[in-house]
């Protein structure tokens, strides 16, 4: 940060293009008390929430069922595989002429970024649930729905909450890369008018906001999660 | 008769063979309260014979009936302890026990309150809110056990349950066992590939031969057991058993090290390491 300061305030170029840490804490600040910055912080999570929210049920569901039906598996299933490797912004466009420029396309994009990996590892959850489980399960008396709650979801745990994991980061790339093309409010939105005002000091601001947010969900959220089932299972990573 | 099999025939499909037959027409009776031994060498079927009897896999042809009724699916009337404990690694040692009786609808107070008891008898009172990780092979085999239990079944179908485990561990679950059998009177079909093991604990023994699997010879044993030392009884009658193994295990073995090797030909008893004078 010190650097920052010195070459900034050394350097030749104007403050607009490479503004000071000082400058940018300033405007940081006085984004957060005016509220700008919160509410962009609010229209971006909630989007966010929403579409990763449908992408975990939907992910869910299919993973179930390429797992349970070998049809499934050989149609939906290559599908995916083949979809997964479309990065979700190259869906813009459609998503543009098919709901607007407005929230339901971001929020479709964002949807499509974690869906087909939470597809993928919900499908290799279930796929590696060990044989013994299942057979004592069955062996006990489990059957139908009582066996996938009580067995299949909770014994792929570890996997599907990685496969979250992955599946946050990618919905929050897809988010951003929507919100600068697209239209309201949101950080990503914020970002863009930064750049169109001129004024590196917020683009620089939000941009710490967007690693604060990636950095707590992450390490703090899908990280504890992780450990707290580790700890409980006994694995040691 | 109380588990009746009849004609029961299997076979799974193999890489090159197309289908290999694992069962081939298997006739077995057993008795209420009876503990009967299957015995035979790895890849004979005796596992699958098991499952079949659990209702985890299905015959192609054949008939297994229990009391008169055919067995059709599996069902917490017949209750399996896998070579594995194969706890959930999920719920506390007192959750895994009580899985199965909160399936049979039973109220969550009584359900416990039973479990405990059940854990009390395999000597695991201590551990009732440990995870599965915090115990040690032979402690997670007795919850196993006492899982199974504690579900009251009719038929408790143990595969190689105590293969897995280290000589202590296994005489005293050996002991445990035959004490839970002479208390609940729970017929015990119970697999092995340990002569010593079948010997000791059952009345009856079955021999499986291999490839495809079929009964070789039955043995009756109605010696008093502890379950831990073998007297002249047993060990006759280990030796009997052994004879039938021998011809069986040889096959396995030329089936997977070629047609020269000879389970026999290395019959010169001396210390192999001492040496003939080649240091003079």
């Amino acid at each position: 940060m010190a650097i920052w300061e010195v070459t900034s305030r050394l350097s030749d170029l104007p403050d607009f293009m490479f503004p000071s840490f000082t400058q940018v804490m300033s405007t940081l600040i006085s984004g957060l008390i005016s509220g700008q910055i919160l509410i962009a912080i609010g229209a971006s999570l909630s989007r966010l929430l929403i579409g990763f929210t449908i992408a975990s049920v939907l992910g869910l569901v299919l993973g179930y069922l390429i797992w349970r039906y070998k049809i499934v598996e050989d149609t939906l299933g290559f599908l995916v595989t083949a979809l997964q490797s479309i990065p979700s912004i190259v869906w813009f466009p459609l998503a543009i002429i098919w709901f607007g420029l407005n929230d339901f396309a971001i929020l479709f994009i964002v949807t499509l970024g974690a869906t087909w990996t939470m597809i993928v590892n919900a499908t290799s959850g279930f796929k590696n649930v060990p044989v013994l489980y299942q057979r004592v399960a069955k062996s006990l008396g489990s059957s139908g729905f009582h066996f996938l709650r009580t067995v299949i979801l909770p014994a792929s745990v570890p996997q599907l909450i990685s496969g979250l994991r992955i599946a946050w980061a990618f919905s929050w790339r897809a988010l951003m890369a929507g919100e600068l093309l697209g239209a309201g409010v949101g950080l990503g939105q914020l970002l863009e008018s930064g750049r169109a005002l001129g004024q590196m000091d917020l683009v620089i601001s939000v941009m710490i906001i967007i690693g604060v947010i990636g950095t707590i969900m992450d390490n703090v959220l899908f990280l504890r999660l992780e450990r707290s089932v580790e700890r409980k299972w006994g694995i040691r990573a | 008769m109380y588990l009746k099999i009849e004609g029961i025939e299997k076979s799974f499909p193999h890489k090159e063979k197309g289908t290999v037959k694992v069962l081939d027409h298997i006739n077995l009776e057993i008795e209420k309260g009876q503990f009967v031994s299957i015995v035979g060498p790895s890849g004979c079927g005796k596992s699958t014979m098991l499952y079949l009897i659990a209702g985890l896999e299905k015959a192609e042809q054949g008939k297994i009936s229990i009391n008169g009724k055919e067995v059709k699916g599996s069902d917490s009337d017949r209750v399996v302890v896998f070579q594995e404990a194969g706890l959930f690694p999920w719920l506390t040692v007192l959750d895994n026990v009580t899985y199965g009786l909160l399936l049979k609808k039973m109220s969550k107070k009584e359900a416990e309150q039973k479990a405990i008891e059940m854990l009390k008898i395999v000597h695991l009172g201590n551990y009732i809110n440990s995870y599965p990780h915090e115990l040690s092979g032979g402690m997670k085999q007795r919850v196993s056990i006492a899982r199974a239990l504690v579900m009251e079944p009719d038929i408790l179908l143990m595969d190689e349950p105590f293969a897995a485990l280290d000589e202590q561990t296994r005489m005293v679950l050996h002991k445990e066992l035959l004490d839970i059998w002479r208390k609940t009177k729970v017929t015990v079909l119970f697999i092995t590939h340990n002569i010593r093991e079948a010997v000791l604990l059952s009345q009856k023994i079955v021999v499986f031969a291999t490839r495809p699997g079929k009964i070789k010879a039955t043995f009756k044993s109605n010696d008093t057991k502890d379950g831990v030392m073998p007297n002249d009884v047993t060990l006759q009658l280990e030796k009997q058993i052994l004879a039938e193994l021998q011809e069986e295990i040889e096959k396995v073995l030329k089936e997977e090290m070629g047609d020269d090797y000879s389970f026999k030909t290395n019959s010169v008893s001396r210390d192999t390491s001492g040496d003939m004078g080649s240091h003079i």
